[in-house]
């Protein structure tokens, strides 16, 4: 099975209600942690995960991870950690990995997409990779089956919308409010507008994220007809402050869980 | 995306509007006090045995070249019906101008600035303050300027329909690079005029420093085809290039990378991320570089050398000494440099004053 299939297979598990994926930063706080994190999440009932590798300077996310991509790269993260993360996790629920564009550029596409591949991830998401410079990107992902996840906003124009839409694999990643990922209070105003807007420019699944960080915002999130929910900063948050994380990240998306199902 | 469309398209159009160049240009000269002397070095000239001209660029309100582009983009914001401006500082050069520009044309002002920056430039925040700007605190990563950067980025992309960002340098997403190079044009527009009235022809060599780049692709711009003009920026080369501890991406080779939006030359380790940089001046403390320096370099049209902090704070207080200008730090580079390589006829941009710098120089020398 190809990732692209693996992901699709996901989401069809749970047609009629939304696919619930944590996120999480490899090698934080470290790398075993960081295993024994994404297991917990797997048990607690997470559908996919995202894997964050660690960046210097992560432009679209907020303090809390960008915090914890500071501490993970002072403890020696490297982006061959990040791949040993994913490695243990792929074979237990499809992992799709977030990483900024000048790490990816830094190896090559097309070594990437391969690093990818050999450590059984499903797809890609580069949120600092715009339409206009995909096409290699997505050459080399296609090439191998992978899905390059892109994302939208909602200030994305609709003519804009449709194209990045049809050349969405996996799923559409659907930012819920224009800014950064972090913790917000309440559903982010007209998030219903935001995912019948995105359904209607695409055929893959849209899964909505940034700023949803209580089961209710999770649920609020599904009613507006989301495929899928993405929950990050709010589960980074809890790997940060808790003696021990894969506990508490686990039993904080079992309520997410709970909530959707 | 779409609103570095929006802002490409309504520069293009402010650009080659009659009505904003006009209103700009009552602003730069009655208000920053352009246009800006050429002046004849004479004893450093004198010292180096060859001729050294001076684009007087400290001799600007608010003490720098920065202001060039901040009223630019100020009377941007003000023609796209934005009211809210963001920007970033390093020093505090740039957010001082930008505060300067937002107070005189009533708009609001959020200036991003690291926390040890902050510490490091006190006088700069009260005067950020005084003119009406909150100035926020950034406590991620460094600390510095790269991260204030990033977060001005991200506020913009939170407040787009009502905030423009005022990027300080010749960095950042398209169009940003261009419209600063566009602003800061005017440094060589006019240097270029006021060489050949004075010296009835063109300098051999023009001279600026570089940390994101802004002075010097400003100063270089209007000798691009020029082709007997040599263009050289000089960066900082920290406590050495062989340290690792520096801010000369160009000099040095760094990789191509991406760095708040933009290819080119950038300190990075080898998986790619991004190194941080080095410098006496917070200016030129910066690990990329504008994307059009990459290209020139890449071109071979203009030439990148690197100076140590050593060397640029003797020449500080070198060229304080010989002609009575104080330069700012990140210029003392570009002294030190022309004055260790002399030439026959130089022109060297001198983009700010440095009394900002005093307490930094004094505390490191003494």
């Amino acid at each position: 099975m190809t990732g692209v299939e693996r992901i699709a297979e996901a989401f069809a598990s749970r047609v009629g209600k939304a696919a619930l994926m944590p996120y999480l930063m490899a090698c934080f706080p470290d790398e075993d942690t960081s295993i024994a994190i994404g297991e917990a999440c797997v048990e607690a009932g997470a559908d996919l995960l995202e894997l964050g590798i660690p960046y210097s300077d992560p432009l679209a996310d907020g303090p809390v991870i960008h915090e914890a991509a500071t501490a993970a790269l002072n403890n020696g993260a490297t982006v061959e950690g990040a791949f040993r993360v994913a490695r243990s996790l792929s074979p237990q629920i499809p992992v799709v990995v977030m990483c900024y564009a000048n790490l990816v550029l830094s190896m090559g596409w097309t070594e990437f997409a391969a690093a990818l591949a050999d450590a059984g991830v499903c797809g890609l998401i580069c949120p600092d990779l715009p339409l206009e410079e995909a096409p290699d990107a997505l050459a080399a992902l296609d090439a191998l089956g992978l899905a390059l996840v892109p994302l939208v906003a909602p200030t994305t124009p609709d003519s804009r919308l449709k194209e990045i839409g049809s050349r969405a694999r996996g799923f559409l990643y659907t930012v819920s409010v224009a800014g950064t990922t972090g913790e917000r209070e309440g559903l982010a105003p007209g998030v219903d507008a935001v995912v019948a807007r995105a359904k209607l420019a695409t055929t893959v699944p849209v899964a909505v994220g940034f700023g949803i960080s209580t089961p209710e915002q999770a649920l609020g999130t599904a009613a507006a007809g989301a495929d899928g929910v993405i929950i990050g900063s709010r589960l980074v948050r809890e790997a940060e402050e808790a003696a021990d994380p894969a506990a508490a990240v686990g039993a904080a998306v079992r309520q997410f869980a709970a909530g959707l199902r | 995306m779409p609103a570095l469309v929006e802002l490409e398209e309504a520069w293009v159009q402010a650009r080659d509007d009659k009505g904003y160049q006009d209103e700009l240009g009552v602003l730069l000269r009655d208000f920053a006090g352009r246009p800006t002397p050429l002046y004849f070095a004479e004893r450093l000239s004198e010292l180096t045995g060859g001729e050294l001209w001076l684009k007087r660029e400290d001799l600007l309100h608010t003490g720098a070249h920065k202001i060039n582009n901040a009223l630019g983009q100020a009377l941007l914001a003000k023609r796209m019906g934005k009211h809210r401006i963001i920007a970033e500082t390093g020093a505090g050069q740039h957010g001082v101008a930008t505060a300067v520009a937002c107070a005189r044309l009533g708009l609001e002002c959020v200036v991003y600035m690291g926390a040890e920056d902050i510490r490091r430039q006190q006088p700069n925040v009260e005067r950020m303050q005084l003119l009406g700007a909150t100035v926020a605190p950034v406590e991620s990563g460094a600390k510095t300027l790269k991260e204030a950067v990033s977060e001005a980025i991200r506020d913009w992309v939170s407040t787009v329909a009502t905030s423009h960002y005022i990027i300080g340098s010749a960095v950042g997403p398209a169009p940003f690079p261009a419209i600063v190079r566009d602003l800061q044009r005017v440094i060589s527009d006019e240097a270029r005029a006021q060489m050949i009235d004075r010296t009835g022809g063109l300098p051999e060599r023009v001279i600026a420093c570089v940390g994101g780049g802004s002075n010097a692709i400003g100063g270089f711009a209007a000798f691009l085809d020029d082709s007997e003009v040599q263009l050289i920026g000089v960066e900082a080369a920290g406590e050495g290039l062989d340290s690792g501890r520096h801010g000369a991406p160009l000099t040095a080779g760094g990789r191509p990378g991406i760095l708040h939006g933009s290819l080119s030359a950038i300190m990075q380790t080898d998986e790619g991320q991004i190194a941080e940089a080095h410098s006496v001046s917070a200016g030129l403390d910066y690990p990329g570089s504008g994307p059009q320096h990459a290209w020139l370099r890449e071109t071979g049209r203009a030439k990148y050398v690197a100076v140590t902090d050593t060397d640029a704070l003797a020449a500080f207080r070198r060229v304080s000494e010989l002609e009575g200008i104080i330069p700012a730090l990140e210029t003392a580079h570009a002294f030190a440099w022309a004055m260790a390589n002399p030439g026959k006829r130089d022109l060297l941009i001198l983009s700010g004053r440095g009394d900002k710098d005093l307490a930094e120089v004094i505390s490191r020398t003494t």
